[in-house]
């Protein structure tokens, strides 16, 4: 029963590693710099390491936004989310797993009556602007020493294709890190007031139920990358900007920094401690991260020029998606389980 | 991931090997044709043994070189760059080989006087060879150098160029017979062909080199 009110979530994870798993070793597979297998077997353990030991920072903000005391309404909540992301994909609509969860949340609290945390949502809103800038702006950091590293050191070509690939696996699981603990509160955050699990005692260690439920989500998207992600992988990478396997790199690094920044309490609590303002702990766009990205490199190269389509695509997401999802999440709401 | 480091300098070996080839045999090259032109028959002949078991050995090295990057999936990025720098390469050490081979199978009857020029011909395409050799070794290593490296090819093939129609005009102006001028010709041609195969490959180098930048 309970795996059944989760099946919302773990779908949404399903869905969440079949796509965004792309964005981390898309280049690298496609290039055949690095094979499916081992980038999946790598991406899967990291996804359920960030997420087990750092994903509950985000999931928190996400439960915060609207209290779901029921796992029923949980699984309306992530389901609506669900259908969402899938329709928008299927009309190849900008769509994001994060922006469509908080969307459903607020759907449900206006069908509910309760008031959204005015502040929260600010916050959450002004990360998901920030998410592609921070991204850009890493990638102009990273791009001129990474330039000069390569083309002033005198590495053999063929070393240098090795130093890439061991990188491109190292960034790779720091991304996939990252994801994890970030991306997980799209797939359980809303199931954290009415999480369902009991803690768990074996021996000397007891594995609280928030961790369970971390792990049984991290391994929803474990599967989606085993199962699905490689046929994403193989046709990602040149649909917006080229990437060569070390413009790749810093497009990673940069994305991975992101979602960590967004995710980690440990880095939130560094910052408080100097008594600099708090980083919100928000799930973020993966995909948006990788576009900020781009974009960044595309600037520092000075070698293309932004197109304005692809910025006003990324923000036309920000809107639509949560719109969409809310709707579709009072529509159930109203129609078809409480009506 | 040790398996890789151990792959890729074994091709590195390979390249740098299949490079040091092309570059002895300039030399050798160059120092045939002058055993030609001083009428050292049997020196000459050694050395064009040399040359055609240098030519077999880079051959074998770039059909193993290419399997290996194929294979190994290894540089997907500038693979074909790769191989078409050692593919055209192999083409200037086949040139050399081939004009020493004419030379023997030929004999061209070569006045005395035209020796110097031809020794200078000589010289400025084994010139263009070497540095074309320097460049590739640098686009392999030290991308910043190459340049200066394309460079010294084309000043060398622009000094290819001028010896041979010093030459030609010579030839042409000498009281001997038409077929005798059209024969001699031929062999500055040959020589002078050299450094246009490798002024050919470093254009593309120049290329390849923009390519690689981060």
């Amino acid at each position: 029963m309970v795996l059944i009110y989760l099946i919302g979530g773990l779908f949404l994870g399903w869905s969440l590693g079949a796509n965004d798993a792309a964005n981390i070793f898309g280049t690298a597979v496609g290039t055949k710099m690095i094979r499916f297998r081992k980038a999946a077997i790598i991406a899967s353990i990291f996804v359920v390491l960030g997420a087990v030991l750092e994903g509950s920072g985000a999931s928190q903000t996400i439960d915060s936004l609207g209290t779901v005391d029921d796992w029923s309404k949980a699984f309306v909540i992530s389901f609506s989310s669900a259908v969402t992301v899938t329709l928008m994909t299927k009309f190849s609509l900008p769509v994001s797993t994060s922006q469509a969860i908080i969307g459903a949340i607020i759907g449900w609290n206006i069908f509910a009556g309760q008031p959204t945390d005015m502040q929260l949502l600010s916050n959450i809103l002004m990360t998901w602007v920030l998410c592609p800038l921070l991204a850009a702006f890493f990638a102009l950091l990273i791009y001129f020493p990474v330039k000069k590293l390569v083309e002033n050191s005198e590495v053999h070509l063929l070393r240098l294709d090795a130093y890439t690939r061991l990188s491109l696996i190292i960034a790779g699981a720091l991304g996939a890190y990252s994801l994890g603990a970030n991306n997980i509160a799209n797939v359980v955050g809303v199931f954290f007031s009415s999480n369902p699990m009991q803690d768990l005692t074996v021996g000397p260690i007891t594995i609280s139920a928030t961790r369970q439920l971390l792990f049984l989500g991290s391994i929803a998207i474990s599967i989606g990358i085993i199962t699905y992600s490689n046929r994403v992988m193989r046709t990602i990478g040149n649909d917006l900007f080229h990437l060569s396997p070390i413009t790749a790199l810093i497009v990673v690094i940069s994305h991975s920094l992101v979602l960590y920044v967004f995710a980690s309490e440990g880095l939130r609590d560094l910052l408080l401690a100097v008594n600099l303002p708090a980083i919100p702990l928000v799930p973020v766009s993966s995909s948006q991260a990788i576009i900020g990205a781009i974009i960044g490199l595309a600037i520092a190269k000075r070698s293309a020029s932004i197109r304005l389509k692809v910025l006003v695509r990324i923000a036309s997401g920000w809107v639509t998606t949560p719109i969409a999802a809310g709707v579709i999440s009072w529509t159930i709401f109203t129609l078809v389980w409480f009506n | 991931m040790p398996i890789i480091f151990k792959l890729s300098k074994n091709i590195e070996d390979q390249i740098d090997r299949f490079l040091t080839m092309v570059y002895d045999s300039g030399q050798i090259f160059q120092d045939a044709v002058s055993d030609y032109l001083r009428e050292r028959v049997s020196e000459f002949e050694k050395k064009i043994g040399i040359v055609t078991e240098y030519e077999k050995v880079a051959d074998r090295l770039r059909e193993q070189i290419e399997k290996q990057l194929y294979l190994k999936t290894l540089i997907p990025e500038n693979r074909g760059d790769v191989l078409a720098i050692l593919e055209n390469t192999d083409n200037v050490i086949d040139s050399m080989k081939s004009t020493l081979l004419y030379f023997s199978v030929e004999k061209p009857d070569i006045p005395d006087e035209f020796d110097p020029l031809f020794e200078k011909l000589t010289s400025a395409s084994v010139k263009s060879v070497e540095s074309l050799i320097k460049a590739i070794s640098c686009f392999f290593m030290d991308l910043q150098s190459v340049n200066d490296l394309i460079a010294q090819v084309s000043k060398f093939e622009e000094e290819a160029d001028q010896a041979a129609l010093m030459l030609k005009r010579k030839i042409f102006t000498k009281d001997i017979d038409l077929c005798r001028k059209i024969h001699l010709r031929y062999f500055a041609n040959s020589i002078e062909q050299i450094s246009d195969y490798a002024e050919t490959v470093s254009d593309s180098l120049a290329i390849y080199t923009i390519k690689r930048l981060v």
